[in-house]
This record gives C-alpha cells, structure tokens and sequence, in this order.
C-alpha cells in the first residue's frame, strides 16, 4: 500500500462498462456502495426476521434507528413530514453504513466522493423543491419572504434566503465530503508517520509511539463522526424538508 | 514515505498497465502520484470527473434499491414489530385494568361477606349468651328454691328435734334431781314435789 494519503480515495475500475460513449465502468467505489447497501439491509432484515415481541440486543439496534429517524423527522417537520420518511431512514442508514464501512482499513469510503454526497444533497433539495412547489404551488415562494420583515429590508433578506437556499446542496454535500476525507487523510498521515519513524531505529521506534497514540485517539474520533456526520446529514434532511411542507410558518 | 515509495509504485504500476503502453513515456516521467491518477488528469482523485458518471449511475442503482428495500420491506416490518408491541402493551395494560377492577370487587365482596358474617357471629353470640344467662339464672332459681325448700324442711326438723330435747331435758333432770337429793338427803322426795321444785326454778 501506498503512503501517499490519496491513494486510499483512487477510484479503480473492476468491471469497465461504457454505454453511449460514456464510462459506467463498475468500480471499487460500486462495490462499496453495493457493499454498504448490503451491510445495511442485510442487518436490517436479520435482525428484524424474527419479529420478536420481545427483541433481541440487535433487533433492539433496529428498531432505536428506526425510533432515532421517526422522532427525528417529527420534531424537525411534524406529522406531515412523516411521509418522507423512507427517505430520510434510507439517508442516515446509507451514509451511516459508508461511513463506518469507511473506517475499515483497506476498505474505500463511498461517502469521501464529492460526487456522491452531491448527488445525495441534490436528491434531498430535489424533493424539497418538487414537493414544495407540488404542494404548494408558488405559494411555496413564500419561503423566501420570511414573515414581520420591514418592507425596506425585504428586497435584501429576500436575497439572502435566497442565497441560503441555494447553498443548501453545496454546504450538505461538502460538510459530508470534507468530514470524511480530512479524516480519513489525518488518520494516513499519522498512520504514515509511525511507520516512517520506526524506520529510524530505536530513537525513531520511541518517537513514533506519539503518532500512534494520535492514530488511535483519531479512529476513535473517526468513529464518532462517521455517525455524527450520518446524524447531521439526516437532521438538515428535515429541516429542509420542513420547508417543503411548511414554506410559510417557520 | 521513506520506505514504501517503491512499493507504491510497484502496486499501482498494475493499475496502469493498460495505460502505460498508450502513455508509456508521459506516465514514467512522473511520481506515484502520477502513476495512480492512471486517467492523465493528474488531479485530487475525489475531484477526478472520469469517474462521476459511472459513481453517478452506481449511486443511482444501489441507492435506489436500498431505499425501495427500505420503503417496502424493513420499514413495514420494523413499524409493524412496534405497532404490534404497541397494542400488546396496550392490551396488556387493559386487561390488567379489568383484572384489578376484578380483584377491587372480589376483595369488596369479601369485605362486605366478613361484616355480615361477623355481625352474624355477634348476633348468634348474643342470642346463645343470652339463653345461656336465662338458663343459668333459671336453674339457679330452681336450686335456690330447692335448696330454701330443704333449709326450711331441716329447720323445721331442728326445731322440732330441739323442742322434744328440751322436753327430756325435764324429765332427766327430775330423774337427776330424784337420784341426788335421795343420795344428799336419803329420804324419798315425790316425783310432784320435783316436778314443783323445776317448775319454780324454770320461772326464774
């Protein structure tokens, strides 16, 4: 394996395929993304498969994500966001898995590709947008009028709503993105220096004992943004999709 | 850095295989970065367009299948596993309700059969007290009067035996007095005079 930090985000084909000119070439990052699909729901389906009445300590594990993203969704956009929620439970438990199969060494993190947490972040503005103006019509406009605003200032809160709807998709993407790439990043680089130092012999075996100290406290730290980043991910998800079903009443 | 640069190369050569004979002496010229962005861009491999629309595509297809698994299979089933606990504990609570509604009236009824039968108790207590007093009472009547019947009986016998004593009592005591005068005197005295002598001194 490389020391270079990058080499772990190198998108490799395994099986190339180009339909129209254009490369859809099966890739290692569609292998954990079909991995990631089939961790989650494969875990999700086990562990539910006896139906227990009394659940079992991973049926348990199920059934607090399933509560987590239900509670979640409600207080974030009440009883008429419910219906969104395959959605936002399919989110969190995809990004969750990716990111935590992401944390496996040797194992290419899905959600560390701009492209796919864009793709996830446009999927939810794109709902938000064709429900909102499905629902209500160009009454869903009035989101960018918030309410008891002086009718001087109107013209450049307007403006600013405006500007902070369209950066929606940019900042939940990269909030995602750079999360899981800077980690993963910092973790190669201290990773690499243990193994650089103990090169030096003993003075350098002693010295690298730092950095391995900061790898392990950093994969700890990992862990715990693989799942925060999952949870905010899902949060925001709510919120905006709270826009869509109250556009007027913040 | 140190001592994996040529590894690197050598593990990612494989990669670029098919490339280096297309590119063979652009990609030679460069480090292992170079060798490793095998597409000729050169650039930070998250930003590497080459691969967007294959990842595009990938994500549409898995993520559109885990959300259509979600949608259709676990979330029914998960929803439903709570809803069923939901009711259960519902019903449970119900029929633990009603079961202490059941055992609220069981232990009133109990309440109100213990005062009835005590007051049953006390009012046969009573009645057997009281027969028990008038029985007691009547039969000691009866012994009393058994009892003062033969008093009166053995009294009037006493009396009677009292009074015919007293009656000896005068005749031995002429008999005496007969015999000890004729012993102090030795002369005969008449049973009249005795007789005479008692009654006087019975006057006394």
């Amino acid at each position: 394996m490389s020391n270079d930090p990058t080499h772990q985000f190198l998108v490799n084909k395994i099986v190339p395929l180009e339909i129209g000119g254009i490369d859809f070439s099966f890739t290692n990052a569609s292998l954990f993304m079909v991995a990631t699909v089939g961790a989650a729901a494969g875990f999700l389906y086990l562990t539910t498969s006896q139906r227990g009445l009394i659940p079992t300590r991973m049926q348990s594990v199920s059934e607090m994500s399933y509560e987590f993203i239900a509670s979640m969704l409600r207080e974030g956009a009440g009883s008429h966001g419910m219906k969104f929620f395959p959605m936002v439970f399919s989110l969190f438990m995809f990004i969750l898995t990716a990111n935590l199969l992401g944390m496996v060494p040797y194992f290419f993190t899905v959600t560390s590709q701009i492209i796919v947490t864009f793709a996830l972040a446009v999927f939810v503005i794109g709902t938000v947008l064709l429900y909102g103006f499905y629902k209500h019509g160009f009454g869903f406009l009035k989101l960018f009028v918030p309410q008891g605003v002086p009718g001087a200032l109107l013209p450049l809160v307007v403006a600013i709503e405006i500007i902070s709807f369209l950066s929606r998709p940019i900042s939940l993407s990269v909030r995602l993105f750079a999360n899981m790439l800077a980690g993963h990043i910092t973790l190669k680089v201290f990773a690499g220096f243990v193994a650089s130092l103990s090169a030096f012999g003993a003075l350098g075996i002693g010295g690298a004992i730092l950095p391995l100290i900061m790898t392990v406290a950093l994969t700890g730290l990992e862990f715990l943004v693989a799942f925060l980043q999952a949870y905010v991910f899902a949060v925001l998800t709510c919120m905006y999709l709270n826009d869509a079903v109250h556009p007027g009443g913040h | 850095m140190f001592v994996t640069a040529a590894y690197a190369q050598s593990s990612t050569t494989e990669g670029a295989e098919a490339h280096d004979a297309a590119a063979a002496g652009e990609v030679h010229t460069e480090t292992g970065v170079a060798h490793e962005a095998d597409h000729g861009a050169g650039v930070f491999p998250p930003f590497d367009t080459t691969h967007f629309a294959s990842q595009l595509l990938w994500l549409a297809i898995t993520f559109g299948l885990f959300y259509l698994l979600m949608s259709k299979v676990i979330i029914p089933r998960i929803g439903g596993i709570l809803e069923t606990r939901h009711d259960r504990i519902a019903q449970d609570l119900d029929e633990a309700s009603r079961l202490k509604g059941e055992a609220d009236a069981a232990i009133a009824a109990y309440e109100q059969e213990l005062a009835s039968a005590r007051a049953k108790g006390h009012s046969i207590a009573d009645t057997a007290r009281e027969a028990a007093k008038s029985k007691a009472k009547a039969d000691r009547d009866g012994v009393e009067a058994g009892l003062a019947k033969k008093i009166a009986a053995a009294e009037a016998r006493i009396a009677d035996i009292k009074s015919k004593a007293l009656a000896d009592v005068g005749a031995i005591a002429e008999e005496t007095a007969t015999a000890v005068v004729k012993q102090l005197i030795g002369g005969t005295v008449t049973k009249a005079e005795i007789a005479a002598a008692f009654k006087a001194s019975a006057g006394n």
